[in-house]
């Protein structure tokens, strides 16, 4: 359904996307994980026709995303980081003024955005102005305006962003509702591992631009276990320096990482590996207060394949042409 | 994408924006007071020698007059009665020259009329009798109003005295007396029959630049705005033709354009007595002329411009020179030579002088050729660069 050859973005001097190549089938819903600034908004705005990339091609429903911009706008719905709604229009104003955009008969329109409008528990509200709404109903009409053409392919950039837990889920069931009832395919970005996790049919883990690793969430979590990792999180009451770097320096142990005083998480391999740990703490007469033995996370997995934790950059944008002037260009971190 | 579409695509874009527009209480309230605002401040503030009122002015009488006749108690009496028909000025009374000089460098005053010890004798003997203006330099624009209009007082009691007195001459009598101490009468007539005021001049120029301005303002706000925002994304990955979201954006400023013109034109017409003498329907087509020849412009700054605040402060840098050069509030042939060449490169002066002619003058289209052939010119000019300009960066 969609594909992209070498799909590349610069701005300036700085590569946002750089030759991204990928498949999406028919009625799959596609993930690209990876943290802010690693070139996910600029690939949607690629595949939405909202910029044109530098290199590359992409293909949506067999149109050319440059030469064929008006076929691939007919079949896609995008649902943007930022809300596109206008406050002072109503729910109803709003999606009759993007329904008509579409050229959907007046009739067919009409019903729809009853439909959609019920769909998300707002039909109570369709004839007030969008600007009063709370952030989790402006991001449910944000969704619903990019299924007002029945799209075949659903663009979804960080759909949760901003929201709290229980709007999150919502959120999250719609797109697995509109998936399942109606064959859509959707590409969605996210930085969070749940979400990817509980609705991805497969992942793309993009980094600096490039796609690190692309599977479906088992397989890439056994890229992890696969190397029979055990991954533990241990409370120890009496946690001192000298246990961590004592723990660190068994041979089964791959990494120690501190959250707080009394807890570690420890990475290592190896059949004995929960042994030979816990013999270790003992020995060194530490309390152990709780012992859990985690899955391995998709935070695991980032870790795993780009070496570095996804919050390491969580706060560096990629930055826009139209900020180039208010933020310097930072050197990227390896 | 057919030209059916693209109708129906432009309008809905302009109804979106219209809607915005009138849900927007303060911004409304706005609309309506800028127009407001700004014709009562052109129009009372600006001085003209006939509004000016209650200036303040030192009279000094050091006439010793002639016997028992004094010249001078007839010339203030006069004086006197006429200012009291206008109100024109305050008279207080003062002792000397220096005393004038003194309460006017305090402030006291506006200015002084020194009446000299030898007047009436003068006169009596044959001789011109002397009055002396004293002005405050501090304030040239009012020093000169008040010369002006005190020179014009003095002047016509000079003519009424010389009159009384070429009477007593033998062969004149009083059909011929006037004749023979001013024997020329200047008359002034427009060219259009009626009186005319400042509003006159300005409320033309007023709502061309209101329209003008709120197209070209209006514009990349709106586009910025929503770039910002997000919104403007909602559009761009609709299946629509691209010239329909400025076209459709485009109208929806010239609404708001049209609605603050005519709302000036009404207020001229209601508070300021402005009448109309050309054709309201050329008047209109003028508007929207204008407005044509400034969308292009407005898109330019808008493809340049990627954030709102950038584009306001363009479009400030760009309205304030327009305002004041192109002849809206003052007069171009009273600027220097250099300003003037730049004033006949705004195509808001020849907006403004259009629609000044039709208004105020009654002309047809015959008489403004032009003025609509520049504002063609120009609009056509400014969208064939906007066009492309804007295309290419839309799609960055």
């Amino acid at each position: 359904m969609i594909e992209t050859r070498n799909l590349t973005k610069k701005f300036s001097k700085l590569v946002a996307v750089d030759h991204i190549s990928f498949n999406v089938k028919r009625g799959e819903i596609f993930g690209l994980l990876g943290p802010n600034g690693a070139g996910k908004t600029t690939t949607i705005r690629m595949l939405s026709t909202l910029t044109r990339p530098t290199e590359g091609t992409a293909t949506v429903g067999d149109y050319d995303i440059v030469k064929d911009d008006n076929e691939v706008r007919k079949l896609i719905g995008l649902v943007s980081e930022k809300i596109i709604m206008y406050d002072r229009l109503t729910a109803k104003e709003n999606l009759w003024f993007f329904g008509r955009l579409y050229d959907i008969s007046k009739e067919v329109l009409n019903k729809r955005i009853d439909e959609l409008l019920e769909l998300v528990q707002l039909g109570n509200w369709k004839d007030i102005q969008v600007g009063t709404f709370s952030s989790g109903m402006r991001q449910r009409m944000n969704v619903i305006r990019a299924l007002l053409n029945m799209p075949e392919v659903l663009l979804l950039d960080e759909p949760t962003l901003g929201l709290d837990p229980q709007s999150s889920v919502e959120v999250r069931e719609f797109i697995k509702k509109i998936n399942r009832e109606n064959k859509t395919t959707i590409i969605l970005t996210t930085h969070m591992m749940v979400e990817a996790d509980m609705l991805c049919d497969r992942i793309g883990i993009i980094d600096h631009g490039k796609i690190a690793a692309l599977d479906t969430p088992t397989n890439l979590k056994k890229l992890v276990s696969g190397a029979d990792t055990t991954i533990l999180e241990l409370e120890i009451a009496n946690l001192t320096t000298n246990m961590v770097s004592l723990i660190q320096s068994l041979k089964c142990v791959s990494s120690v990482s501190q959250d707080n005083s009394t807890h570690i998480k420890v990475h290592a391999s190896g059949d004995d590996a929960f042994d030979t740990i816990i013999d270790a703490i003992r020995a060194e007469k530490g309390k152990i207060a709780s012992v859990k033995n985690l899955e391995p996370t998709l935070e695991d997995v980032f870790l795993h394949i780009t070496g570095h934790e996804v919050r390491d950059k969580a706060d560096q944008k990629i930055p826009m042409r139209r900020h180039r002037r208010f933020m310097p260009v930072r050197r990227r971190v390896r | 994408m057919g030209v059916k579409s693209l109708v129906s695509h432009t309008f809905m874009v302009t109804w979106k924006d219209l809607m915005e527009l009138f849900r927007n209480k303060m911004g409304l309230i706005m609309l309506v007071l800028m127009p407001i605002f700004m014709m009562s401040m052109a129009g009372f503030i600006f001085p003209s020698s006939t509004s000016i009122s209650h200036v303040s002015v030192a009279l000094v009488n050091q006439d010793e007059g002639y016997g028992n006749y004094s010249a001078s108690a007839i010339l203030i009496a006069a004086l006197e009665q006429m200012n009291n028909n206008t109100g024109m000025m305050t008279i207080t009374n003062a002792s000397s020259l220096d005393e004038v000089r003194e309460i006017i460098q305090r402030g006291e005053v506006d200015g002084g009329i020194v009446i000299a010890s030898n007047f009436t004798s003068s006169l009596m003997t044959g001789k011109q009798g002397t009055i002396t203006i004293v002005t405050d330099q501090s304030n040239p624009q009012m020093s000169m109003v008040l010369q002006i209009a005190l020179t014009e007082v003095f002047e016509q009691i000079g003519t009424w005295v010389a009159e009384q007195n070429v009477q007593r001459l033998p062969g004149i009598d009083e059909s011929n007396s006037l004749a023979t101490v001013k024997p020329y009468s200047v008359q002034t007539e427009g060219a259009v029959s009626g009186s005319f005021s400042y509003f006159d001049f300005m409320a033309p120029g007023l709502m061309a630049m209101t329209v003008m301005m709120s197209v070209m303002t209006g514009l990349p706000a709106a586009i910025s705005h929503e770039r910002e925002v997000g919104t403007l994304d909602g559009m761009m990955v609709a299946p629509i033709n691209r010239l329909a979201i400025i076209l459709g954006k485009t109208l929806a400023q010239t609404a708001r354009g049209l609605l603050q013109g005519i709302l000036i034109l009404t207020l001229a017409v209601a508070l300021f007595g402005v009448t109309i003498h050309g054709n309201i329907l050329l008047i209109f087509a003028l508007l929207l002329l204008g407005v044509f020849s400034f969308v292009g412009l407005g898109v330019v700054i808008t493809s340049f411009a990627k954030d709102q605040e950038t584009a306001m402060m363009v479009m400030m840098t760009l309205m304030f020179p327009m305002m004041f050069l192109s002849g809206v509030f003052f007069p171009i042939q009273q600027m220097p030579w250099y300003m003037q060449s730049i004033s006949n490169v705004l195509p808001l002066t020849y907006a403004a002088t259009a629609l000044r002619k039709v208004m105020v003058s009654g002309a047809g289209v015959s008489m403004i050729t032009t003025e609509l052939a520049v504002l063609i010119g120009f609009g056509v000019v400014m969208t064939a660069i906007a066009v492309p300009v804007f295309k290419r960066a839309i799609t960055r």
